[in-house]
């Protein structure tokens, strides 16, 4: 059967980084496709590509054989190809049959929306998919699982003939599931093509058909789901060659530092405990939406834990709010950098001295010449190049912004520090950089704890790694533990590697 | 380099405003005269306290519409204070104006800080709640000269080297803010806060408390203003500078202060409410009729907007390429 989507050699660079590298990806009609990668192996720029949200750099995209271009959204549905997002695009305050024809609803008389046949029609939708939803309620009354389903009613709407469902069983819980697969069931045998993105292993062997791997936004392998074991497709997904190089560490790790116990939260995370020493790099793996961040987020007091210890060189510190972190020794670099980490409209020296300030000034009154000489101090340890210090960060390039805001938590002089994703979405070379200066830090006696979601850094920086599956510890590894495949597995809820 | 181009921008409305008076004086040549021009000045003082305080709340992304009804209301109160007890001294009188200001806006402070309620609601509603409560405690009645002592009446007009003590207290309010704004660690914090509150937050700044303390500088502003106003006029009733608290953010806005919150400086919201202070004072001189004037200063506003919006955009694309070329 000939596919009804083929991607060939589609390539999409954004500046700095290749996004995608002439990967390839068939569709079937009546068939499953999963698609298989890590965080960053290109599957959401495919997806945004076959939305009309990206235009590819090169290669072709065919629709039942016949070239294609999706310039903008509207061409991609024209074309029949639909997509369920992560996160769910939607408006509370109108109702569900608004939120299935938005953008689309049948007109009467005077270009009118008539609103008889919108309500029928989004009745027939959420019949057809097994969904008893009064398509008059305002959406914000529906729980979370019904609101998936008029995110899908809303992608039926339209006569799709690929559906794409992007992490849809993220948000559900394990019933939804299972009601999910059944609408999966019901849309192969209406005969739509699916491509189905998915972290999940076990969710891929039950309802796939077929798999494309990709990694590092390069296509890896296809094929039959039937004549693949977990243990191949977990190798597809990491065996890569080592072309990173990271800095040799042979300091000792000296007196524990930090220890915490029985971290808990409501909704993101579980009886969090560990210990950390000073000069150690410990290292937070785990597939996104872990509970990594938020763990790291109530470490720092900025969400409270509902229970939980934090003992700093053995005492018992209670921490309410980043300031008490600061105090404390404690110091965050978030993985967001525009949103958390600097303040773009100020200049360097200042995002540099921020929580410095009070160290800083005599008498209530800043003193200038000391931030200058401060912001000198930390920006040159990091190799900051930049026409003055003068200048509004928002004008730095993404490696030099994430320098000032590591360069502003040093100058506090911590005793801890956190890094979130610190390499995510800068050039080699400024990661090397920051590798290098973590190492430096490391050796300087500074604790360091890396959530990063890239193997090859977790493996090459750490001395011991937590990795967290679903707001819970999954695993500790150290030494000949850390490899790419029981990371993986571990991540993933795999127990052991079936063959 | 962004004081070099806070400093152009400033000097581009630095530059309009001398334009201004130099086109006016074509027209009417004694407008340029010391005398008049500190006239001019003692006139906008108010204009110039009040939009100190709006620019320190507008750089926390945060507005305050009840800066007249504070205004109107500590004038309220001290002038009641001084008929009731004329013995009252003037020092006590700005304490208690200071005082009273700061309170009130540590209400406004409180509601956007504590309940999270969005603060042009919070404002919207204390500016109603304030000239009401001016009403109650007055019963809708005047207080006049007559009835007020004349210390009271004659601080603001006392003149030291030619110019009042009213816009004395004003440029000592411009140096004092610019220091608070631009050297402590809480003038530092009201830009960060309106710069990137998320990044405050893990910078261990609260966001709330940093914008309760702007509502605080910019209550005490209005109360001091309150009594000079009260005085000056040598009157109070309940609807004292109504709407002023639109010519209050109409002068930052004009002196760039981003409404978005985070970029402005004291420096630019007093050359805004000159700019202001100058069409107010020299259109009734050269002739042209109120009604012009409104439409005028509205002209003024949406021009310095453009030019402001437009100055920032192609300003920071050169400032790119340069930093990009050093790095």
């Amino acid at each position: 059967m000939p596919p009804v989507l083929a991607l060939d050699g589609v390539t999409k660079t954004f500046p700095g980084v290749r996004a995608l590298s002439e990967v390839s990806l068939n569709l079937y009609p009546g068939e499953v496709t999963a698609l298989v990668g890590e965080n960053g192996a290109g599957k959401s720029t495919v997806v945004k590509i076959l939305t009309g949200i990206y235009q590819p750099d090169g290669g072709t995209i065919r629709v039942d054989g016949a070239a294609a271009r999706f310039p903008t959204a509207q061409d991609a549905a024209a074309a029949g190809i639909t997509a369920i997002h992560q996160e769910t695009v939607l408006f509370d305050e109108l109702s569900v049959a608004e939120n299935i024809f938005l953008g689309h609803a049948p007109r009467g008389r005077f270009g009118l929306i008539d609103t008889a046949r919108m309500m029928s029609a989004a009745r027939d939708i959420l019949h057809g998919i097994g969904a008893e939803i009064d398509p008059s309620v305002r959406l914000r009354d529906l729980g979370i699982a019904n609101k998936h389903l008029v995110a899908i009613a809303r992608a039926l709407s339209i006569d799709a003939r690929v559906v794409i469902m992007d992490e849809p069983t993220a948000a559900l819980s394990h019933k939804e599931i299972e009601e999910l697969y059944e609408l999966v069931e019901k849309l192969k045998g209406q005969g739509k093509a699916i491509l189905f993105i998915s972290h999940k292993f076990d969710e891929i062997f039950r309802i796939a058909d077929r798999y494309t791997v990709f990694r590092d936004g390069q296509f890896v392998g296809a094929g039959r789901i039937a004549e693949v074991s977990e243990g191949d497709l977990v190798k597809m997904m990491v065996g890569r060659p080592v072309d990173q190089i990271f800095p040799s560490r042979s300091h000792q790790a000296g007196d524990e530092v930090l220890q915490v116990v029985g971290y808990c939260h409501p909704t993101e995370f579980d009886d969090i405990g560990f210990t950390l020493r000073k000069g150690e790099i410990l290292g937070f793996y785990g597939l996104v939406g872990a509970g990594r961040s938020e763990f790291m987020q109530a470490l720092f007091g900025i969400t409270e834990p509902s229970k939980g210890v934090t003992k700093i060189d053995g005492k018992v510190r209670v921490i309410r709010s980043p300031a008490d972190a600061v105090a404390n020794g404690i110091v965050y670099v978030p993985e967001d950098r525009g949103k958390q980490g600097a303040i773009t409209a100020l200049p360097i020296f200042q995002n540099v001295t921020l929580p410095s300030l009070s160290r800083l000034s005599r008498a209530g009154f800043l003193r200038l010449a000391e931030e200058f000489r401060l912001a000198r101090d930390y920006t040159g340890r990091l190799d900051l190049r930049a026409a003055s210090l003068d200048t509004p960060v928002g004008n730095l390039s993404g490696g030099n912004q994430q320098k000032v805001v590591i360069a502003k938590w040093l100058a506090t002089q911590p005793k801890i520090i956190i890094l979130d994703e610190p390499t995510k979405g800068i050039d080699i070379g400024s990661k090397a950089a920051v590798h290098d200066f973590m190492a430096e830090l490391a050796a300087q006696g500074l604790a360091v704890i890396m959530v990063s979601s890239e193997i090859p850094e977790v493996l090459g920086m750490s001395d011991r790694v937590i990795v967290m599956r679903e707001g819970r510890i999954a695993a500790e590894l150290s030494g000949a533990g850390m490899t790419p495949e029981t990371l993986v597995r571990h991540a993933a809820g795999i127990s052991e590697v079936r063959r | 380099m962004i004081k070099r181009l806070a400093t152009t921008r400033e000097a581009m409305l630095l530059a309009a405003i001398v334009v201004l008076i130099a086109l006016i004086s074509t027209r009417f040549g004694d407008f340029a005269t010391p005398r008049n021009l500190a006239n001019v000045f003692n006139d906008t003082a108010p204009l110039i306290l009040l939009a100190i305080g709006q620019m320190i709340v507008i750089l926390t992304k945060c507005i305050d519409l009840s800066v007249a009804a504070t205004l109107a209301l500590t004038g309220m109160v001290v002038a009641m204070l001084n008929t009731a007890a004329p013995g009252v001294p003037v020092a006590v009188i700005l304490l208690i104006a200071v005082a009273l200001g700061a309170a009130l806006g540590a209400v406004n402070g409180f509601f956007v800080w504590k309940l999270s309620i969005p603060p042009i609601v919070v404002t919207l509603g204390t500016m109603t709640i304030f000239r009401g409560i001016i009403f109650l405690i007055s019963d809708g009645a005047w207080v006049n000269a007559h009835e007020m002592s004349a210390a009271f009446k004659g601080f603001p007009r006392h003149v030291i080297l030619g110019l009042p003590m009213l816009g004395w207290i004003a440029i000592l309010a411009v140096v004092l803010f610019h220091v608070v704004t631009t050297r402590t660690p809480l003038g530092r914090a009201f830009f960060a806060v309106g710069g990137n509150p998320h990044a405050s937050v893990y910078t261990g700044i609260d966001v709330g408390r940093t914008q309760f303390w702007a509502y605080v500088i910019s209550g005490a502003l209005a109360g001091l203003t309150g009594y000079l106003w009260v005085a000056r006029y040598a009157v109070a009733y309940v609807d004292i500078a109504g709407g002023f608290e639109l010519d209050v953010v109409a002068a930052c806005v004009i002196g760039g202060v981003s409404i978005a919150g985070g970029s402005g400086s004291v420096i630019g919201a007093l050359l805004g409410a000159l700019f202001l202070g100058v069409i107010k004072n020299a259109l009734p001189v050269i002739n042209i009729s109120p009604f012009w004037q409104l439409a005028i200063s509205g002209s003024a506003i949406i021009i310095a907007i453009a030019l402001n919006a437009r100055a920032s955009r192609v300003k920071g694309r050169v400032i790119l390429k340069r930093a990009e070329h050093a790095a």
